[in-house]
C-alpha cells in the first residue's frame, strides 16, 4: 500500500481550474519530485496532500487516512506529516528551540525537557547546534530554512512535503539546504519534493512528475524522466532549466 | 469675599493658586486632595474598562478573522452599533435604559448600586472601547504572512492553539502602538462619565469651579494632570515595547 | 413605565428635528470647515521646518489631542468671555453665546485631529511634485495651493470624512453645558415626559443611522478612490 495516494483530484477557484484530475503515489520510502512551470499547481497539489489545500472530487490517503472524508481529524493527520514552505514560515516570536518545542509539546503531549533533548539533537542533525537560543530573525535565510527542516522532522513524520524549499534563499545557500534534504532522502524518509533543482532530482529521486496547467502530464521513473522524455511539453521545460 | 471683590473690577480675575490647599466645602479635605481622588477615579474607571474592552475586543477581533461566516457578521454587527452611537448616547443608554429593560428586581438591585455610575462607566466605556479594539486585532492578525498560519497548521495545531501561541502574540506586537491611542482615547473618555455621576478629573475640577470660583486655577491643573497621565501612558508603553520586542527584526 | 411609548416620538418629531438636529448638523458642517482649514494652516506650519512656527503647531496638536473633549469645552466656555473682553478691549467679560462658543470650541478642538491628517497626506505627496513645481518658477504658496494641497485633499478625503463622522458623534458633549442639541433636545423630552427609555433609544437609533449611512458612504468612496489611483 502507497505512504500517499492521490486519486483523481481535481480544485478550482471559480472559474480558475487550478487541479485537473490529478493521480499518483508515493511509496514508504520513495522521493518524489514536483516540477513544472511556475502556476502549473505544483504548490497546490502538495498542500492538498496534508488538507492545506481543499479540493473537490477526488480523493487522498495519507498512511490509510482519507481526506475527503469530513470526519477525518485534520491537526491530527498533519501531526503526522512534515511539511516545509519556500518563506521558511519559523514564528519569529519564538526562539529557535521553542519553535521546535511548541507542536511537540501541545500537538504530540511531550514535556518540557524531552521536547528540547530532540530539538537539541536535530538541530545538531541540521548543523545548526549553537543556534537553539537565538531568534528566527537572527539567522540567515538557509539557516532558517534548516531549522524549518528540524521543526517538521521533530514531530517524527511518517512523511516529509517540501514546497519549493530552496526558491526563497540566495544562491549561496541551497546547497547547505539540499545537504540536508539528500542526507533525509538517504536515511529512507517518504518525501514529496517540489523543486526546480534538478541536480537534487538526478541524486536522490526515485520518480519525477511533471505538471502544467493544473495536470500531471508526466510520471516517470528518474532515468525515463531525464533519459527520453515523451512529453514535449516536458521537453521544453527540461531544456530551458538545464540550459543554466 | 472674594467674589464681591471681582465684580467691582470685572476684567481683573483673582488668581489664587493658594486654594488647592484650601479646604473644601465637602468636607473631605482640601481642593488638591479633592482634584487627586478625581485622578485616582479616572485611572481606575479607565483601567477596569480597559480590561473589559481588551478581552471582548480580542474576542470579537478574532471572530472577525475565522473561517466562519457567522462569527464574521455576528462581529461585524457588534463593531458598528458600537462605534456608530456617541459614547454619551451609549452611556445614557446603559445607565437608564438597560435597567428599565431587565427584570424588576435585576433593574432595581442596579439602580440601588452604591457606586452605580462607577460600573455604569466600565461597562459602556469598555463596551463602545471593545469595538475599536476589535478593530486593530483583526487588522493586526490580517497583516501577518498568511504562511504563518498555514505553517500552524501543518505542524498540527488547531485553530485555537495556532491563534493562542502564534497569531496573537505577533499581532499584539503589530497593535501594540494603535492600541495605546485607544487606551489614550479611553482615559479622556471617562470624562464622559461626570454626565451620569462619576466623580473623576474633569467632574472634580467643575465641581472645585463651582464652590471656589477659582475656575482656571481648577482646569490649569486638570489639564495639567491629564497631560501627565499621557506623558507615564506612553513611556510605560515604551518600556513595554522593548520588553517584548522581537530580536532579530528591525521596527516590530 | 408601562409599554415603550412611540406617541412620545412622534409629538417630539418637529421640536427634535428642527431644533436639536439643525444645531448638531450646524455645529458639525461649520467645525468641520473651520477644522480643516485651521488644521491645514496647523499642518504646514508643523511641515515648514521652522523652528517657532513647527514648535508651536506640534505643542498646539499635542496639548488639544491629549485633553478630554468635555475639559476643553469647560474651558471654552468660561474663558471665551475674557478673551473676548480682552480683544474688544471692553471693561467686563462679553456674553460669547452658547452656539459662537461651541463653534469655536469644536474648531480648535477637532483642528487638531485634522492637523494630523493634513500632515500625513501633505507627506504622502512625493516630494518631486513641489520640486517639479517650482522647477516652473511657481513660489510656495502657489506650490502649496496648486499642486501639493490638492493632492493631499484627495488623497485624505476618506479620512477627512470618518473625521468629520467622529465630529458628529463628539457635538453630542455639548450637553454638558445644557444646549439643545439633537441629545439635548431628546433630553429634555425625556426629562419633561419621564419617558428616559423612548428617548434614549430613539436618540440612539437616530445617530446609528446617521453615522452608519456616512460610514458606508465613506467606504465606497475610499473603493472608488482606490481604483482610480
Amino acid at each position: 500500500m502507497p505512504m500517499i495516494e492521490i486519486k483523481d483530484v481535481s480544485k478550482a477557484y471559480g472559474a480558475f481550474q487550478v487541479l485537473r484530475h490529478c493521480t499518483t503515489s508515493v511509496d514508504k520510502g520513495e522521493v518524489v519530485v514536483v516540477c513544472g512551470p511556475s502556476g502549473s499547481g505544483k504548490s497546490t497539489l502538495i498542500k492538498t496532500v496534508n488538507g492545506l489545500e481543499p479540493f473537490q472530487t477526488g480523493n487522498i490517503i495519507v498512511d490509510g487516512v482519507s481526506l475527503a472524508d469530513k470526519a477525518t481529524d485534520l491537526p491530527k493527520l498533519r501531526a503526522r506529516v512534515g511539511m516545509v514552505f519556500q518563506n521558511f514560515e519559523l514564528f519569529p516570536h519564538l526562539s529557535i528551540v521553542d519553535n521546535l518545542c511548541l507542536a511537540q509539546q501541545k500537538v504530540l503531549g511531550r514535556d518540557r525537557p524531552a521536547a528540547e533533548a530532540k530539538a537539541h539533537a536535530l538541530l545538531a542533525r541540521v548543523g545548526l547546534p549553537e543556534q537553539a537560543d537565538k531568534f528566527p530573525g537572527q539567522l540567515s535565510g538557509g539557516q532558517q530554512q534548516r531549522v524549518a527542516i528540524a521543526r517538521a522532522l521533530a514531530m517524527d513524520p511518517i512523511a516529509m512535503l517540501f514546497d519549493e524549499p530552496t526558491s526563497a534563499l540566495d544562491p549561496e545557500m541551497v546547497s547547505e539546504v539540499l545537504d540536508v534534504m539528500v542526507a533525509l532522502a538517504k536515511e529512507g524518509m517518504t518525501m514529496m519534493v517540489v523543486t526546480h533543482e534538478m541536480g537534487f532530482a538526478r541524486k536522490v529521486a526515485d520518480r519525477v512528475i511533471f505538471m502544467d496547467k493544473g495536470e500531471i502530464v508526466e510520471d516517470a521513473k528518474k532515468a525515463d524522466f531525464f533519459g527520453n522524455t515523451r512529453n514535449p511539453r516536458a521537453q521544453a521545460f527540461l531544456s530551458k532549466i538545464l540550459q543554466h | 469675599m472674594e467674589d464681591r471683590k471681582r465684580r467691582g473690577h470685572p476684567m481683573k480675575y483673582n488668581w489664587n493658586w493658594g486654594v488647592f490647599w484650601e479646604a473644601s466645602p465637602e468636607g473631605t479635605g482640601t481642593y488638591g486632595e479633592l482634584l487627586i481622588a478625581g485622578l485616582g477615579w479616572t485611572i481606575v474607571t479607565a483601567l477596569c474598562a480597559w480590561i473589559l474592552a481588551l478581552a471582548i475586543g480580542t474576542t470579537v477581533g478574532v471572530m472577525r478573522t475565522l473561517p466562519s461566516k457567522w462569527a464574521n457578521i455576528l462581529a461585524a454587527c457588534w463593531v458598528e452599533l458600537f462605534r456608530n452611537i456617541p459614547i454619551l448616547v451609549q452611556l445614557f443608554v446603559w445607565f437608564y435604559v438597560v435597567p428599565e429593560l431587565l427584570p424588576k428586581a435585576w433593574g432595581t438591585a442596579i439602580k440601588q448600586m452604591p457606586n452605580a455610575a462607577f460600573v455604569t462607566a466600565v461597562v459602556g466605556l469598555g463596551f463602545a472601547t471593545s469595538a475599536r479594539v476589535a478593530e486593530q486585532v483583526r487588522a493586526g492578525i490580517q497583516s501577518l504572512p498568511a504562511g504563518q498560519a498555514m505553517a500552524a497548521s501543518a505542524l498540527g495545531l488547531t485553530l485555537p492553539q495556532a491563534y493562542r501561541h502564534v497569531l496573537l502574540p505577533r499581532a499584539f506586537r503589530v497593535v501594540l502602538p494603535p492600541l495605546t491611542s485607544e487606551f489614550l482615547n479611553l482615559i479622556k473618555n471617562t470624562s464622559v462619565g461626570l454626565t451620569i455621576g462619576l466623580l473623576e478629573l474633569t467632574a472634580r475640577a467643575r465641581s472645585m469651579q463651582e464652590y471656589s470660583a477659582q475656575v482656571f486655577e481648577a482646569f490649569t491643573a486638570a489639564t495639567l494632570l491629564y497631560l501627565l497621565l499621557n506623558v507615564v501612558v506612553v513611556s510605560a508603553v515604551r518600556a513595554l515595547e522593548r520588553r517584548v520586542a522581537i530580536p532579530g527584526q528591525v521596527g516590530t | 413605565m408601562g409599554g415603550f411609548d412611540f406617541d412620545v416620538i412622534q409629538r417630539s418629531l418637529p421640536y427634535l428635528f428642527y431644533e436639536g438636529m439643525a444645531f448638531t448638523l450646524q455645529l458639525t458642517l461649520i467645525a468641520t470647515l473651520g477644522g480643516v482649514a485651521l488644521g491645514t494652516v496647523l499642518a504646514l506650519m508643523r511641515l515648514s521646518g521652522q523652528g517657532a512656527l513647527a514648535g508651536f503647531a506640534n505643542a498646539y496638536t499635542t496639548l488639544f489631542r491629549s485633553l478630554p473633549l468635555v475639559l476643553v469645552i469647560f474651558w471654552c466656555y468660561f474663558l471665551l468671555p475674557y478673551i473676548g473682553a480682552w480683544l474688544t478691549g471692553a471693561d467686563r467679560p462679553i456674553k460669547v453665546g452658547a452656539f459662537n462658543s461651541t463653534v469655536i470650541t469644536f474648531t480648535l478642538f477637532e483642528a487638531a485631529f485634522f492637523a494630523e491628517i493634513m500632515r500625513a497626506g501633505i507627506q504622502s505627496i512625493p516630494r518631486g511634485q513641489a520640486a517639479a513645481g517650482y522647477a516652473l518658477g511657481l513660489t510656495y504658496s502657489q506650490v502649496m495651493g496648486r499642486i501639493v494641497l490638492p493632492q493631499a485633499f484627495r488623497n485624505m478625503l476618506p479620512v477627512l470624512l470618518t473625521q468629520t463622522i467622529v465630529l458628529f458623534q463628539d457635538t453630542s458633549l455639548v450637553y454638558v453645558i445644557s444646549l439643545t442639541d439633537f441629545l439635548g433636545a431628546a433630553s429634555k423630552i425625556a426629562q419633561r415626559d419621564g419617558r428616559l427609555v423612548e428617548m434614549y433609544v430613539f436618540a440612539a437609533l437616530v445617530y446609528f443611522v446617521i453615522s452608519f449611512a456616512l460610514s458606508q458612504l465613506v467606504r465606497t468612496l475610499q473603493a472608488r478612490f482606490a481604483v482610480k489611483r
